[in-house]
């Protein structure tokens, strides 16, 4: 068996130490040692993006990097969208508007595409055409996407930038 | 699926890694890991170690020099899109990494991972190709470089050795006359292309003196057209050339599958060929105009 | 009730109360349910379609450490009392069942067919184990085409069945011979549609765990777990009490979840013997394979016309694929066939349907059924003829649909419950009108013509469906009102993301002037109702929602009678809202709902006031009686690159008819999910599989879903025509859009393309496909 790997991660501003497999990924790392399970896994090959989160920032795959790759890094994770007494941040608001969610199983990773799309935008109005493809490495099989490509221009317009 | 059981190790230096790669058994390097991953989920790859690069510095980020882009075999797609000097420069290379997977996967793929990959739909080694780009690798013996063409060595498969690293490629500099562009056609514009192609035009008045055509998909690694380079070069671009290119393109032989057979590679080659020239053509006129 | 609170609810887009918790990452879905001792499953399965498993060699497996035990057919089937699990459901036209073996032994199916199950402390150490089982086959020839495989001399799917014609039935009404022989018109044609799959994001999934006192409890990402408990409860050999089946939140169901896999069986019976619990989480790997799929069909068909264009008959044969057994009847080829009659009159109609069995995995319900099927035959039917005809397409259709004076309008067939097929409501010629009008029809040929000067080739196409909604017998739902107020709702209807929850919720707090938010809805628990059926067919709107519409109104009655006791005034004249009931118009004059159900619990010894029977709670299993009917129109334009074959929607027209709306929001979401999976089942999704029956596509890079930047924009437009079948007058919405979409997009397609007269027959239309058949017409010297 190979030696376990030690660990340093912080997840939502909490720092998790653990010794882990080299084998595991990011997304089981999340899941099943520190419990946060609202990042899903819906494929394990880098294609449906139900596991994104963020490293340091930007939009991964959490399946197709390991959790050792990660040691000493950051990451955000759904479970640190919303306030701590749990009112919606405008991304998680939106979609609920537009019904851009149905069994909500691709939405965490939804959420965090669309919350780096924000951070990255600039300040500038995004077409339609820039957030489908922007939206395209999240699957989702429910909605038909249309509501939550509303969802995605109603907080990528510059007047809703700013909030959070 | 999870991944069979291997070791885990993160080298800060260039010669830690190659000393691994040279001592373990079954070690595999690992840069973004948006194409080795995926295969050991799937168990389909099962290295026994895996040596993360991502922790060497200087291994990732584009340098300037008068004629040339130095770029570091660990820099990002993400970064690569993002570059201002790579679109200035090299803008067929911005225009290949525009269409290179999704913005997940480009915030972790790296060049070097995807050039050594060598996936036969892969945008990067086409551009590569066509864009004659120099790989310095090294190994035990320490470094050498190879130009495109000694690179490839069989579905996904390089001539790098299991113990050498490409470090970083080097890439001559666009001039501002020189028309070019990169198209590719697939069902859903972030998937791999089933068919590609590059090219690069330099021309001396209305007649052709250079002229690079590259084609992906259509065998393991891109091919060069150097018989429509031949009929192109010294003529007109006229659309009897693009024919001509179209022609030479379409006969080139093709592997497929049973949603891309052959002669439907075959055909689009041809049609993305004639779409390209036109492209490129039109830029030359756009830079000289300018 | 003039003045019924009701009316402020229905038909309103509220926001659905899943939301929240599924926003914030809280939702519990199947692989987030986390148990002590918890240990983890993976199954060896069957890497060859066909052959006789000789040996098994387990022995590496149970060697490796972190492994606890492996299963084989040997190992499980004392823990059964049934060889195969109990699936069948009956059918005149079955000529022999074809349950599925929990594990298999002896011969082997198809590819992903579980042969043996590792348990082990982690899900990767199991897979560990898996990859050291030994197994020893004989190869056997294989079956892969529903049309060959039902020759005399074909191989067999399986040796253990007489033949590969696993049943045959003669689909027949009017005088089709006399009708075709007086024709003036006749098309004929022969179409082939492939394999795809449901593809809900969150793969299937169990958890089983037994108690100290027995008590079985089985978390399964199920849409139907009554269903699954009572076959487990026959083949474990248990008693009902002791079984207990939780659909946790589910992420996406579209059929396949309805239907029970082996998994579903053996993994309750591990946790059984080994009184651990143990959980199975699918991955994408085993989805691909073991996952039950479907709409392989082969059609042969002609249609007859008079000279005006209207329908005579139709006649031809179906072949349908099988797959390697039969967990779910014969439902699918019956839909595709009888939904093929759609919107239209139809006098006779002889179909003989064909069912082979094939090495593939068994076929079961992936949205729409079957259906999308049917409708896509029936509309290329009818754009030829209009093409033969020289008639619009518009025209021709307009020429056959039902007009609302026919309707309800009756179709000689008799369907699964023992009815008649009957259309219950709906104005068919004004779907198709209003869709025609909100898409510009009239005005393509303009936007066509203009379009073809630059060189770019657009065209649009039409189709017209309907969908047979709200299958029963019947569902259940109860309220009960707390002494605390709260509302309490439970249901046999099970969720998958469709709002169940939310629907249930709206309609009670509806009744009882309340907001939804404060009824708390519990769904697809079996201890939470005795009786229930869960999803399938577009039902659970029709089904749940008029059972829980019903017991809500009884809960009102009752609360309105016994306040009437309390306050001392006539029920008449009470009022009910917000929790409180009141004299109209005298607001202060109330009891609360709490008060009323304090007083209906009764006080040790005393007379339950207004000699009232105890409780406020009801419970009503609905009955929905035959099926109610959902129509549509679509109209779709794409621009074609006949160079390529690249196919771009470039617009696309609902205009839908599910009845009465009880959340238009949801019901817009239902259609939209829908069509794109229409749209994916048209242009992209395709299940492959060599010769050998090995499957090509098993990963979403080889099968691909459609994404957000390949589907348009889509205008849904409602029309309303409430079924006289039930109370509410809704109809279902789930799988309407799925139905339409693969008809529309091929007209469309065929239009950009006219000049070329090309025939396409085959799904998916792949670029490649499309490339071939333009080759071929600029062959004969087309130019588009
Ligand atoms: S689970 Fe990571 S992309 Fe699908
Ligand atoms: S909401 Fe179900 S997959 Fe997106």
């Amino acid at each position: 068996m190979p030696e376990l790997y030690p660990v340093k991660i912080h997840v939502n501003g909490t720092t998790y130490e653990r010794r882990v497999e080299p084998r595991m990924h990011l997304a089981d790392f999340l899941r099943h040692e520190i419990d946060l399970t609202g990042t899903h896994i819906g494929c394990e090959h880098g294609v449906c993006g139900a596991c994104t989160v963020l490293v340091d920032g930007a939009s991964v795959r959490s399946c197709l990097m390991l959790a050792v790759q990660t040691d000493g890094r950051s990451v955000d994770t759904v479970e640190g969208v919303a306030a701590a007494d749990g009112t919606l941040n405008p991304v998680q608001a939106a979609l609920s508007k537009h019904h851009g969610l149905q069994c909500g199983f691709c939405t965490p990773g939804i959420i965090m595409t669309i919350t780096e799309m924000r951070k990255e935008s600039g300040g500038r109005q995004w077409t339609e055409d820039e957030v489908r493809a922007a939206l395209s490495g999240n699957l989702c099989r429910c909605t038909g996407y249309q509501g939550m490509v509303d969802a995605a221009l109603e907080v990528l317009t510059p007047l809703n930038l700013g909030r959070d | 699926m999870k991944p069979v059981p291997f070791d885990y190790h993160v080298p800060t230096s260039v010669a830690d890694a190659v000393e691994l790669l040279r001592t373990l058994p079954n070690a595999r390097a690992l840069a973004g890991g948006q194409s080795l991953i995926p295969m050991m989920n799937l168990r389909a790859a099962a290295p026994s170690h895996l040596i993360d690069l991502g922790k060497i510095p200087d291994l990732c980020g584009v340098h300037e020099t008068a004629s040339n882009l130095r770029i570091g075999a660990m820099t990002t797609q993400r970064s690569l899109e993002r570059s201002a000097v790579v679109r200035r420069h090299c803008p067929l290379l911005g225009e290949a990494v525009d269409h290179v997977g999704h913005q997940q996967t480009r915030n972790r793929g790296t060049i070097g991972g995807s050039l050594c990959h060598l996936d036969p739909g892969a945008e990067l080694p086409v551009a590569a190709a066509a864009l004659e780009m120099t790989f310095t690798v090294t190994g035990p013996g320490g470094s050498r470089t190879m130009s495109f063409d000694e690179f490839p060595a069989g579905y996904l498969t390089t001539t790098l050795e299991p113990d050498e690293i490409l470090t970083h490629i080097d890439v001559r500099k666009t001039l501002p006359h020189e028309g070019y562009a990169f198209l590719e056609f697939n069902q859903r514009p972030a998937d791999f292309a089933i068919v590609s192609v590059a090219v690069l035009l330099t021309l001396d008045g209305e007649q052709v003196s250079q002229v690079r055509v590259v084609l992906g998909g259509i065998d393991y690694a891109p091919i060069r057209l150097l018989e429509a380079e031949a009929t192109l070069t010294g003529n007109r671009l006229d659309d009897k050339a693009f024919e001509a290119a179209a022609a030479i393109a379409a006969a080139h032989p093709c592997e497929g599958d049973e949603v891309s057979p052959p002669e439907f590679r075959q055909h689009l080659a041809g049609v993305l060929v004639r779409r390209a020239l036109r492209k490129a053509l039109e830029r030359t006129k756009v830079s000289v105009n300018a | 009730m003039t003045d019924n609170p009701f009316q402020s609810w229905m038909s309103k887009s509220v926001p659905r109360v899943e939301d929240d918790r599924l926003l914030q990452g809280r939702g519990k879905f199947l692989d987030d349910i986390r148990l002590d001792r918890l240990l983890m499953a993976a199954f060896v399965r069957s890497p060859v379609a066909h052959a006789i498993l000789k040996k098994i060699n387990l022995d590496a497996a149970r060697a490796l450490p972190g492994v606890r035990a492996v299963f084989s057919y040997n190992d499980l089937r004392p823990l059964l009392s049934l060889d195969r699990i109990p699936l069948a459901l009956p059918s005149g036209a079955i000529r022999f069942d074809v349950d599925p073996p929990a594990l298999a032994h002896e011969e082997i199916c198809y590819v992903g067919e579980p042969i043996a199950v590792v348990i082990a402390e982690t899900r990767a150490i199991a897979e560990d184990a898996v990859a050291l089982v030994e197994l020893e086959f004989d190869p056997l020839p294989v079956v892969m085409d529903p049309r060959d495989g039902v020759d005399k001399d074909a191989p067999k799917a399986r040796l253990d069945c007489p033949d590969n014609l696993v049943a045959r039935h003669v689909l027949k009404y009017g005088n089709g011979e006399a009708a075709f022989a007086a024709a003036a018109h006749r098309v004929k044609d022969c179409f082939r549609l492939n394999k795809g799959g449901g593809h809900s994001m969150e793969p299937r999934g169990i958890v089983a765990r037994v108690d100290d006192d027995d008590l079985l409890t089985v978390w399964d990402s199920t849409q139907m777990p009554h269903r699954a408990k009572a076959i487990l409860v026959n083949a474990l050999g248990l008693s009902e009490e002791k079984v207990r089946v939780i659909a946790p939140d589910v992420g996406g169901g579209f059929g396949p979840k309805a239907v029970f896999h082996p998994e579903e069986l053996v993994i309750p019976a591990v946790a059984l013997k080994l009184r651990t619990p143990v959980k199975w989480a699918e991955d994408r790997f085993e989805s691909f394979t073991a996952t039950v799929q479907e709409r392989v069909q082969i059609w042969d068909m002609e249609a007859a016309f008079d000279a005006e264009g209207k329908l005579l008959a139709i006649r031809g044969q179906l072949f349908h694929d099988h797959g390697a057994a039969t967990p779910y009847g014969v439902a699918l080829p019956y839909n595709a066939a009888t939904n093929l009659i759609g919107p239209y009159a139809l006098p006779a109609y002889d179909l003989e349907i064909l069912m082979c069995l094939t090495n593939m995995v068994p076929a079961c319900p992936t949205r729409g059924a079957g259906r999308p099927q049917g409708t896509f035959v029936m509309e290329r039917l009818l754009d030829r003829a209009a093409d033969e005809l020289g008639l619009a397409r518009e025209e021709i259709r307009q020429r056959n649909l039902i007009p609302l004076e026919q309707m309800p309008y009756t179709i000689p067939v008799i369907m699964r419950d023992g009815s008649t097929m009957t259309y219950d409501s709906g104005d068919y010629p004004e779907c198709q009108r209003r869709v025609l009008e909100a898409a510009g029809w009239s005005e393509f040929d303009k936007r066509r013509d203009a379009a073809r000067r630059d060189g770019r080739f657009l065209g649009i196409g039409l189709s017209n469906y309907v969908e047979g909604t709200g299958r029963g017998p019947f569902e259940s739902a109860s309220i009960r009102v707390g002494p605390s107020g709260k509302i309490m709702v439970s249901s046999g209807a099970t969720a998958q993301g469709q709002g169940v929850k939310s629907m249930l919720a709206q309609i009670s707090a509806g009744v009882l002037g309340m907001n939804p938010k404060d009824v708390h809805v519990v769904d697809g628990d079996t201890n939470a109702t005795v009786l229930g059926l869960g999803a399938f067919a577009s039902r659970q709107a029709v089904t749940a929602g008029n059972a829980i519409y019903l017991a809500t109104r009884r809960v009102a009655e009752k609360a309105r009678a016994m306040a009437a006791h309390m306050l001392e005034a006539s029920a008449d004249d009470l009022e009910i809202a917000d929790g409180n009931i009141f004299v109209k118009g005298v607001p202060q004059l109330k009891v609360t709902l709490g008060d009323v159900s304090k007083a209906l619990s009764g006080m040790p010894g005393y007379a339950i006031p207004g000699g009232m029977e105890p409780g406020l709670e009801a419970a009503v299993d609905f009955q929905p009686g035959p099926l109610t009917y959902t129509n549509g129109s679509h109209v779709a334009e794409v621009e074609v690159d006949p160079d390529t074959g690249a196919v771009k929607i470039t617009r696309y027209v609902v205009v839908h008819d599910c009845g009465r709306m009880i959340n238009p929001m949801m019901v817009e979401g239902q259609v939209l999910g829908g069509v794109v999976h229409g749209i994916g089942a048209t242009l992209l999704e395709w299940m492959r599989y060599d010769d050998q029956g090995q499957p090509a596509t098993v990963t979403y890079a080889d099968y691909l879903l459609p994404t957000c930047d390949v589907v348009p924009r889509i205008e849904i437009h409602h029309m309303e025509s409430p079924t006289p079948l039930n109370p509410l007058g809704v109809k279902g919405a789930a799988e309407s859009g799925t139905i339409g979409a693969p008809a529309v997009i091929v007209s469309a397609i065929e239009d950009a393309l006219r000049p070329l007269k090309i025939r396409i027959r085959d799904l998916p239309v792949t670029p490649a496909r499309l490339r071939a058949l333009i080759a071929a017409a600029q062959g004969k010297g087309a130019a588009p």
